[in-house]
């Protein structure tokens, strides 16, 4: 999050009147991202620092040279801050409104992703070639491309990839220098058409990487399939004419039998009559686990070809929006210790989902119970949620984030009062102005009374790669989210709560002092 | 090899240790270009494949296991030889350590309307029972003599369970040997006789675990079950357990599935179906419900039976105890549940286990499924239970290990006649002394709420048990253990209380000192500074957290190379397996 821009004035002089008993305290008044400081004028010891979060209201009131901001708190304080000059009072109660709510709405994941990225390589570069939207009308306006390749190669590259998604950056792997890239499937048609510029952006990621670096082109479709969309000019990648890349095929389920498989299951789990083998049977044939298979075991072979191989891996489907971002983001959850922060995460979803086009409004427009069925509905994001659930139940000290994060991020991909999961893509956001109609989804978890049930007590900062074990044993059917109907989540959430206890050790029996330990930090 | 363990070492130094007894069999593929493949499958669900280079080396290995894995002798087997450094007295308190007088008291008989019986003192009755049985007070020597005649191995209605508040009993026996038409006075008589010692409720249960169609069919032999019009006050119910031989065969069926290798996640699930195992767990864990709810809703006592009365009543009787009493949730509670329904009633673990080269039609996981049901409550309740799931696997571990003398032999009467409280040790003190390594740390004893457990057994509340059938198929499992890290942290709290305690007693010391006016003014001083290194050393200690969970943290098979999803991509590496020196030669393992 971004809280600089927030800041309007760092600065200025000010008295501060905690109550009418209470001796006014002068000095310098300082505002931070997160607090509001005084340090009195001779250099006394003392710092009053008040939390930005705490407070309730704002009234600003100027007169004469001078202003007076009064605050009042959510513990009922009242402060009075007397702030020498106009300018001065306004921009500081600007700077307070603004931080008090740390509205996520001034997170900008790209372009601090980018800030990540650029401390790593120079190999690439922020491109604003798609700022009027008219180049991908599905990609945010910006985007993080090889820098040997210029704008202009860029729309040519464009051109030949459907719906403009031409590959750019997800994510770059520090430790061996690799690059893990998206894009849509390659119009070759049946004239089996080529793109030079196409070319010369896959050839210009090889050579950003390492000489003679080699790459995978992950195709999520089957190799007959991907052979079948060149009748409707779509295809793949030709050896040929991409050198250094390599293709895979690995067939992801996707669309109309996803949602199927979703629809089925939660009618499975709904009935709690049936027997032992119906259940079972039911719970086979929805397939719903082996699609976390395959998406898991997809994500890794990337992870581990980055990981392992030295090489640079580029994950593309049809349209690239669906499966290929379910790629990425668990590919990046498996390699990347910091996506697994609390904040990380929600950068890595806002990221690789809502900015990179994933139409939400389309996919989540009804959820397992709903008869009316367009084709366009599928829980590709539930999907991901599933996966990373496996991925926590696996490796329970590595995520900072618990189940109680996934299970708000489903509800709200499916309904919410925050904008956060409107609209289709980055253009149809700013049409329909969400940024300044409604609020974020972000700032509200995290100004959430309930952060014991989103974070995961157990975290401990694993600096190295999770590989999960993509076995059908090591796979476990979701309950805390397909039998939250049938069965009562308060036992699972009793544990929760008497873990958090253990690692705070919060005494509640007897009244013992508390010990305050450590909440684990990002 | 040794005398009673297969002891593989690899080229990392890594030592894998076969016991011989859990061997459950050898088998020799065709030859390959790289030599000979034995492979080993063991009681514990580990399989090991050996590739032998020379083919005769793995001829005499093949040779030598089946041997040494098929005892003809109780004498012979590991517990008699096995020897913990413990002196004889120490022997004899562990094996005093369990006391079942002493649980009965606790149930609270003796009463007014229960009482030991002598009948069985010298096992004339009932050879498989143990010699103290209590039976209630109004029932007569001559109607117990007369009822054992009319029970299946004479063993005749005696008390499991008694539950103390509701003054309801858990009992077992026998099925009757009514055939079409039989009847038996004194049977009837100390149905009566128990219904009757329950004030609260004349009317008892007598289930029947059995699938009605078997119990039937054992009519034809002269056997069968209660015909409610001969005994008043009972309802008759059956449960439809199946038979050992069905349970066998499940396994067996679970055990195929799973050890197809590249495995989908589809025929994983319906192998898991077609093998019906987590039907058969759902369908005791369902019983045992049966059980406590004719106790807490009912008042109602019950009589439980099937055939003989030592395999599904035993797992119906122990596990209905389970749910009723939370003693039994303990860790000694658990070691005293299994000595009472399990050992002393006479469960043929010899026969079950496969301890001997015997009948393999003996052979049958019940108690395997016993372990699998209280697992099942364990994760429905997790904080109800004192002991976590290494304690049932370690048990699971030791009924096959023969390495203890408890689960040896068939009954009680073989038991002392093999002598095996001199001649071997009990495992349960054993396992009390790694009572840290056991314990739950989630568990909370005073919580009354889980006073009864009423598990929920929809259908998609049974799941795998992964830890049990591949506990030794490390990749599968998680990779980092919550456990071992809330008791860590438990134990670290623990110490910071007590450190808090004794800074603040130094502290009131200190104070006291002062108002006696020992102290001088430099001395106070030199105590005041105390408060903040107590501070940092507090957070310090809370610091070294981190190093600590890092050290925990199981790291072993978090590799891609050991995941399956490698095998995808051909042209992705491979890791060779170790090839390692032998005494018999060079043999490559894989686990």
């Amino acid at each position: 999050m971004e809280f600089s821009e927030l800041i309007r004035t760092r600065q200025a002089q000010a008295e501060l009147l905690s109550g009418p008993e209470a001796p006014a305290l002068r000095g310098t008044l300082c505002v931070t991202g997160h607090h509001l400081l005084l340090s009195p004028k001779p250099q006394a010891t003392d710092l009053w620092l008040l939390l930005l979060r705490s407070v309730d209201s704002i009234e600003k009131r100027v007169a004469g040279d001078s202003g007076t901001i009064t605050l009042r708190c959510k513990d009922l304080r009242v402060l009075q801050l007397r702030i020498e000059g106009v300018e001065a009072t306004l921009d500081v109660a600007r700077s307070i409104e603004g931080l008090r709510l740390g509205d996520a709405w001034h997170f900008h994941p790209l372009e601090s992703y980018y800030k990540r990225v650029a401390l790593e390589t120079d190999a690439w570069r922020l491109s604003e070639v798609n700022e009027d939207f008219s180049l991908c009308p599905s990609y945010p306006r910006v985007v993080i491309v090889p820098r040997a390749v210029d704008d202009a190669a860029l729309a040519r590259s464009a051109r030949f990839r459907q719906g403009g998604r031409f590959p750019v950056l997800s994510y770059h792997h520090a430790r061996s220098g690799t690059a893990l890239l998206r894009s849509s499937q390659p119009l070759i048609g049946p004239k089996k058409l080529r793109c030079a510029e196409d070319e010369e952006l896959l050839g210009a990621v090889l050579a950003g990487a390492r000489p003679g670096a080699q790459g995978f082109i992950v195709d999520t479709r089957s190799a007959q399939t991907a052979k079948q969309a060149r009748m409707t000019g779509g295809g793949t990648e030709s050896k040929a004419a991409y050198p250094g890349w390599k293709r895979l095929h690995r067939p992801l389920e996707r669309g109309r039998h996803l949602q199927e498989s979703f629809v089925r299951l939660v009618e499975a789990c709904g009935d709690l009559e049936q027997s032992m083998d119906q259940w079972l049977s039911r719970l086979d044939s929805c397939r719903w686990l082996a699609h976390v298979q395959e998406a898991l075991s997809t994500a890794c072979l990337a992870a581990q070809g980055m990981e392992r191989e030295g090489a640079c891996v580029l994950v593309h489907g049809a349209e690239g929006m669906d499966s290929t971002l379910l790629v990425t983001s668990l590919a990046q959850l498996i390699l990347d210790p910091l996506s697994r922060t609390m904040a990380g995460f929600q950068e890595l979803v806002e990221r690789e989902w809502i900015q990179a086009g994933h139409p939400f409004q389309l996919r989540c427009a009804h959820s397992a119970f709903s008869h009316a069925r367009s084709k366009h509905e599928a829980p590709t994001f539930l999907l991901f949620l599933d996966c990373v659930w496996q991925l926590g139940r696996q490796f329970p000290l590595s995520l900072e984030f618990g189940e109680g994060l996934l299970l708000a991020l489903f509800e709200h991909a499916y309904a919410s009062p925050f904008g956060t999961f409107l609209c289709n893509s980055e253009k149809e956001r700013c049409l329909c102005e969400v940024r300044t109609q409604t609020h974020s989804l972000w700032s509200g978890l995290n100004q959430s009374k309930e952060q014991r049930k989103l974070r995961n007590p157990l975290y401990v900062l694993n600096p190295s790669a999770l590989w999960p074990s993509v076995e059908p044993q090591s796979l476990r059917l979701w309950q805390g989210l397909f039998l939250r109907q049938t069965r009562p989540p308060e036992r699972s959430e009793e544990v929760w709560e008497k873990v958090w206890q253990i690692v705070t050790d919060e005494k509640t029996e007897d009244s013992r002092p508390v010990v305050s330990a450590p909440e684990p930090q990002p | 090899m040794t005398a009673t363990h297969l002891l593989f070492i690899d080229s990392h130094q890594k030592e894998t240790w076969i016991l011989h007894h859990h061997i459950a069999s050898v088998e020799k593929l065709a030859l390959t270009t790289s030599g000979c493949p034995l492979v080993i499958q063991c009681k514990n669900f580990r399989i090991v494949h050996f590739i032998v280079p020379k083919e005769r080396d793995c001829h005499d290995i093949y040779n030598s296991l089946l041997q040494l894995s098929k005892q003809a002798k109780y004498e012979d087997l590991y517990a008699f030889s096995y020897n913990p450094k413990q002196n004889d007295s120490e022997r004899l308190r562990g094996w005093q350590l369990i006391d079942l007088a002493e649980e009965y008291k606790r149930m609270g008989v003796p009463n007014s309307n229960w009482q030991l019986s002598d009948a069985n003192r010298e096992y004339k009755i009932c050879e498989t029972y143990p010699r103290e049985l209590y039976v209630p007070r109004i029932a007569s020597k001559p109607i117990i003599v007369g009822s054992s005649k009319f029970r299946s191995k004479g063993r005749f209605p005696v008390l499991s369970y008694y539950h103390q508040n509701k003054e309801a009993a858990i009992c077992r026996c026998s099925q009757p040997l009514s055939g079409f038409s039989a009847r038996c006075l004194e049977d009837e008589h100390l149905l009566q006789a128990i219904s009757k010692a329950n004030p609260a409720n004349r009317y008892m249960y007598v289930v029947d675990t059995r699938p009605k169609l078997n119990a039937m069919a054992n009519r034809a032999a002269g056997k069968g079950y209660e015909n409610e019009d001969n005994y008043s006050n009972i309802r008759f119910q059956f449960v439809g357990i199946e038979n050992i031989h069905v349970m066998r065969s499940s396994l067996q069926k679970l055990l195929e599935v799973n050890g197809t290798k590249g495995l989908s996640v589809n025929d994983f699930y319906s192998g898991l179906e077609s093998s019906g195992w987590l039907r058969h767990i759902k369908a005791v864990m369902d019983a045992a419900i049966f059980l406590a709810k004719a106790i807490m809703v009912e008042n109602a006592s019950v009589l439980v039976h099937c055939s003989d009365g030592w395999d599904r009543t035993s797992q119906v009787c122990s596990l209905g105890s389970l749910l009723l009493d939370s003693y039994y949730r303990t860790i000694k509670g658990f070691m005293v549940l299994i000595e009472k329904d399990w050992i002393s009633f006479g469960h043929k673990f010899s026969e079950r286990c496969g301890h001997l080269d015997g009948d393999p039609k003996e052979v049958s996981p019940v108690f395997t499924q016993f372990l699998e049901c209280v697992w099942h409550l364990t994760e429905q309740f997790p904080q109800a239970f004192e002991f976590n799931e290494a304690f049932l696997l370690q048990i699971h571990e030791h009924i096959h290990s023969c390495q203890f003398g408890n689960f040896l032999g068939n009954c009680q009467k073989e038991r002392e006649e093999l002598k095996l409280k001199e001649k071997t040790h009990s495992l349960w003190p054993f396992l009390l002394d790694d009572r840290e390594k056991y314990s739950n740390p989630l568990y909370s004893s005073s919580s009354q709420r889980f006073a009864v457990l009423e598990p929920n057994t929809v259908s998609f509340n049974f799941k795998f048990w992964r830890s049990m059938y591949h506990q030794f198929d490390r990749t599968l499992h998680p990779r980092e253990s919550v456990c071992n890290i809330i008791t860590k942290m438990n134990e670290q709290n623990k110490q910071l209380e007590k450190d808090m305690k004794d800074l603040e007693s130094k502290i009131s010391k200190h104070k006291n000192e002062e108002i006696d006016g020992v102290l001088t003014k430099e001395l106070l001083h030199s105590v005041r500074p105390e408060s903040p290194t107590l501070k940092t050393s507090l957070c310090y200690k809370e610091q070294t957290v981190l190093p600590v969970n890092d050290t925990l943290r199981t790291i072993e098979g978090s590799n891609p190379v050991d995941n399956r999803y490698s095998e995808y991509a051909e042209e992705f590496s491979k890791s060779k397996p170790a090839v390692v020196s032998l005494e018999y030669g060079v043999a490559r393992m894989t686990c």
